[in-house]
């Protein structure tokens, strides 16, 4: 509780005078966002499990618990969170995740990370402890302040504790690989995608897809009949590696730039390479590219991007908001953080 | 004529704003029939522009406007308010596109819930939440309040179902919130519209995802003597990692009721019955059953009867369809109320809600979504009789506070509206409540949209002299004791 308090009189002092903090616990995504600036605001002392109740599918975690420790708990009980949430080399905090909204490779066929969050602490710039949502499934009491959070990067306050829904580890799950072009692979994943297949995840590159399916025995079975494809064994630590960036020419890109698309989208036809996730969703282009350029293009698909990771950070790496998105942004902000004290400049210039 | 009035009148075309007595009497209330009011007036937009013009009318008019669907909603949320125009959505009902490739519906706010399932039938595809009035409501009123349904506990409830809103603002804005390409930039928008019950914007364009139809379903109807056996098995199943398309429960007094109408074949002398409905391939599902019938009978069912075709399934299913119309026969009125708690205390607080009919002297049924902790405790009154409304709704916010106690929430799905204003400030402090009025604020800054709903003001909850304590602080010590 005295940690609590503190760092409530640390804010309240900081909007007093002014003064911007930086949020931060494992630092795991310095490199993304906005630059850094601000006096350091370190959470990672935050730390620890409050509640986990298998039979609810409900954990309640401090902010500042690495992702690796939530994982490790829910798996002792047959469980996981939905989304894979990337866990960059264990570094990752459960605040940070909330706070980055970044999901891993079954986000397309499970929902983001923001459709598992039921409850958040939150400390907000008048140095207020205020609680929204709570630990149960189903809650329409007040707006849905806790979700807000989620890809807010630490803009509206200090995360301080957070409830997750769990789901069940499936019982089986089978990876299946087929050599096919990128036209090929997005037209096998739109069309899966429309039938009752258990896919969990899908991602193409270098001429290839890869397919996991996972659910019943029963089911994964089937589907693997279904689908065809050539077993690949050990498949866990290929997306394992694809959650974390780790695969070769991704890992090694010094700018990386991530697109979004609706589904049914079709080949950007763009030069350089491209990996493809969330069945044709997502497609992650190493840079550099002209931000302009690259949105036009975009536009007219219904699609965005961002700049993922760079090398200098002269321009702010998300889509630009329109004019009226961001004046009702600017008054979102204010409404919790009146005097614009947390992580200035992360997810927005002008926030 | 009033200025508002003959305003609207020039602005939309003839037969978009009603104002006589008599048209203005369906619209007097929503299905919380228990509070009713008349509006100034009520428009029938047809369109986004006619939309824009309806709210920058009374944005510069100063006149509260609140929008209204299919008016199905069970907390009151599109109550009218002397003085406020109506605004319905109903002539919004175009789907207009709908791309089976990928998976989506863009449809306007009037279209009906079980229309878009209807319209993506063709292509082996629905729209997953299904609220049990799905063949009346809209899917703007959906949003407006997140609904939920029998099917949420595997599929979602409507924000998990949402790719995004076309959304107007009382200055009369467009805003295009949400994306059908993932992770949109900016604050995530489009959970904080979802039930927002109408206090933050007017939606004119809902983008939905789509999913394949499942190839096949069974349902496990499963019979216990006693609520807490029953309320073990829910816990049991979902601890064995199965995530059922659906898992209700039906008490005692609910059977007896729709027993006689629908003859699914439930046996009179349980105490609980749940139906466990598994879906999926076809191997799929008969292996989540046997493992479902395992656990029922290890948990203490007496028995167990998986249906053996479509007719039984639907069989089964018709008694907890009819469980709410069946209740007409029991009683003249009912109070549906709609709490949510951990799954562990179903049972303790099924024993509380029984122990609390004694103190109000009236009945109350329960059939509910068990699975995910939705309870939907029916009040079984009659409005002729002195005194029995007030006691219905004292017996109500005794079960919300109670849900509040065990860790749950006083709505699961209905939402707020004006019904349970009250027991917000038992769920919520003040820091919690400003806030809620800070965001409504930063939409809607003279406080046109809805108002007097969803958030109670500080002075109410000051009044109501439930705010909870947190920490020893007294709440609101800068308020005046009343």
């Amino acid at each position: 509780m005295s940690d609590m308090i503190s760092l409530r009189e640390r804010i309240r002092a900081a909007t007093e005078a002014q003064r911007p903090l930086l949020i931060r616990a494992g630092g795991s995504k310095d490199f993304y966002g906005g630059a850094l600036a601000g006096e350091l605001l370190d959470v990672s002392g935050l730390a620890g499990i409050v509640d986990y109740e298998p039979t609810e599918l409900v954990i309640t975690a401090r902010s500042g618990t690495p992702l690796i420790e939530i994982e490790r708990a829910l798996a002792g009980c047959g469980q996981m969170l939905a989304c894979e949430p990337p866990q960059f080399q264990g570094r990752a905090t459960l605040g940070g995740a909330v706070a980055a909204g970044l999901s891993g490779p079954r986000r397309a066929y499970a929902g983001p990370l923001r459709d598992f969050v039921l409850g958040i602490e939150m400390i907000d710039g008048r140095g207020e402890l205020l609680r929204f949502g709570g630990k149960v499934i189903k809650n329409v009491a007040g707006f849905d302040i806790s979700r807000l959070m989620v890809g807010s990067l630490g803009t509206l306050g200090l995360i301080t504790e957070v409830t997750l829904k769990t789901v069940p580890r499936p019982h089986a799950e089978c990876t299946l690989r087929f050599e096919m072009t990128q036209p090929a692979a997005l037209e096998s994943m739109t069309l899966w995608a429309t039938r009752p297949l258990p896919l969990s995840a899908t991602a193409w590159h270098d001429e290839c897809l890869h397919v996991r399916v996972a659910g019943a025995e029963a089911a994964v079975r089937a589907a693997r009949e279904r689908l065809g494809g050539e077993i690949v064994s050990g498949a866990d630590r290929y997306w394992e590696d694809l959650r974390e960036q780790r695969l070769p020419w991704l890992a090694s890109a010094q700018e990386l730039w991530r697109v979004s698309l609706p589904a049914h989208s079709p080949s950007l036809a763009l030069a350089g390479q491209t990996l493809i996730e969330w069945g044709g969703c997502l497609r992650w282009l190493p840079g550099p590219r002209d931000a302009s350029v690259l949105r036009a293009r975009l536009a007219s698909l219904g699609g965005h991007a961002l700049r993922y990771r760079a090398l200098a950070r002269t321009e702010g790496p998300f889509q630009p908001l329109p004019p009226a998105m961001l004046s009702l942004h600017r008054r979102l902000k204010a409404a919790f953080d009146p005097r614009g004290i947390f992580n200035r400049g992360r997810l927005h210039p002008q926030l | 004529m009033n200025k508002v009035i003959e305003r609207l009148r020039r602005a939309l075309p003839s037969g978009a704003i009603l104002s006589s007595v008599e048209e203005l009497k369906p619209y007097e209330c929503d299905a919380l029939t228990l509070y009713r009011q008349t509006p100034l007036a009520v428009a029938l937009p047809a369109d986004e522009a006619e939309v824009v013009m309806v709210l920058g009318i009374c944005h510069e008019t100063g006149v509260p406007v609140i929008a209204r669907g299919a008016g199905t909603g069970l907390s009151g949320g599109a109550t009218p308010r002397a003085g406020a125009v109506l605004m319905s959505l109903a002539r919004l009902n175009r789907i207009v596109a709908l791309d089976p490739l990928a998976r989506t519906a863009r449809v306007q706010p009037g279209v009906r819930n079980l229309a878009i399932s209807e319209a993506a039938a063709p292509y082996d595809l629905y729209y997953a939440p299904d609220p049990s009035s799905q063949i009346a409501c809209t899917i703007g009123g959906n949003v407006a309040e997140n609904s939920g349904g029998v099917h949420c506990l595997k599929y979602g409830l409507t924000v998990h179902n949402l790719l995004a809103l076309r959304v107007v603002t009382i200055t009369g804005e467009v805003l295009e919130i949400g994306s059908a390409a993932p992770d949109a930039p900016g604050y995530e928008l489009l959970a904080l519209l979802t039930g927002s019950e109408g206090l933050l914007g007017v939606l004119t364009e809902v983008t939905v995802r789509l999913i394949p139809r499942p190839q096949c379903a069974q349902v496990v109807l499963a019979v216990f003597d006693s609520l807490a056996t029953a309320g073990q098995a829910v816990a049991d199943v979902i601890a064995a990692g199965i995530i059922p398309a659906g898992l209700e429960m039906m008490d005692r007094p609910t059977i007896a009721a729709v027993e006689p109408f629908v003859h699914a074949g439930y046996p009179l002398d349980a105490e609980a019955i749940l139906l466990c409905e598994c879906d999926g391939t076809a191997h799929e599902v008969e292996e989540e059953i046997l493992r479902v019938e395992a656990l029922m009978r290890r948990a203490g069912a007496r028995e167990c009867r998986v249906s053996r075709d479509e007719a039984e399934r639907l069989r089964f299913w018709a008694g907890r369809k009819a469980a709410f119309p069946a209740m007409g026969a029991l009683s003249p009125d009912y109070y549906c109320m709609d709490g949510s708690i951990p799954r562990k205390r179903l049972a303790a607080v099924l024993q509380a809600i029984r122990g609390m009919e004694g103190k109000y002297g009236l009945r109350c049924t329960n059939v509910f979504h068990a699975g995910d902790g939705n309870l939907h405790p029916l009040i079984l009154f009659d409005s002729n009789v002195a005194d029995e409304v007030a006691r219905a709704e004292a017996f109500g916010s005794e079960i919300l506070e109670l849900c509040v106690r065990e860790g749950g929430s006083i709505t699961g799905e209905h939402g707020v509206g004006i019904e349970k204003l009250d027991q917000m400030c038992v769920q919520f402090g003040s820091g919690e409540l400003e806030t809620f009025h800070a965001v409504k604020r930063a939409f809607d800054e003279r406080g046109l949209l809805n108002p007097g709903k969803a958030v109670p003001t500080l002075h109410r909850c000051a009044e109501f002299g439930r705010l909870h304590v947190r920490a020893g602080r007294l709440p609101h010590p800068e308020l005046p004791r009343f």
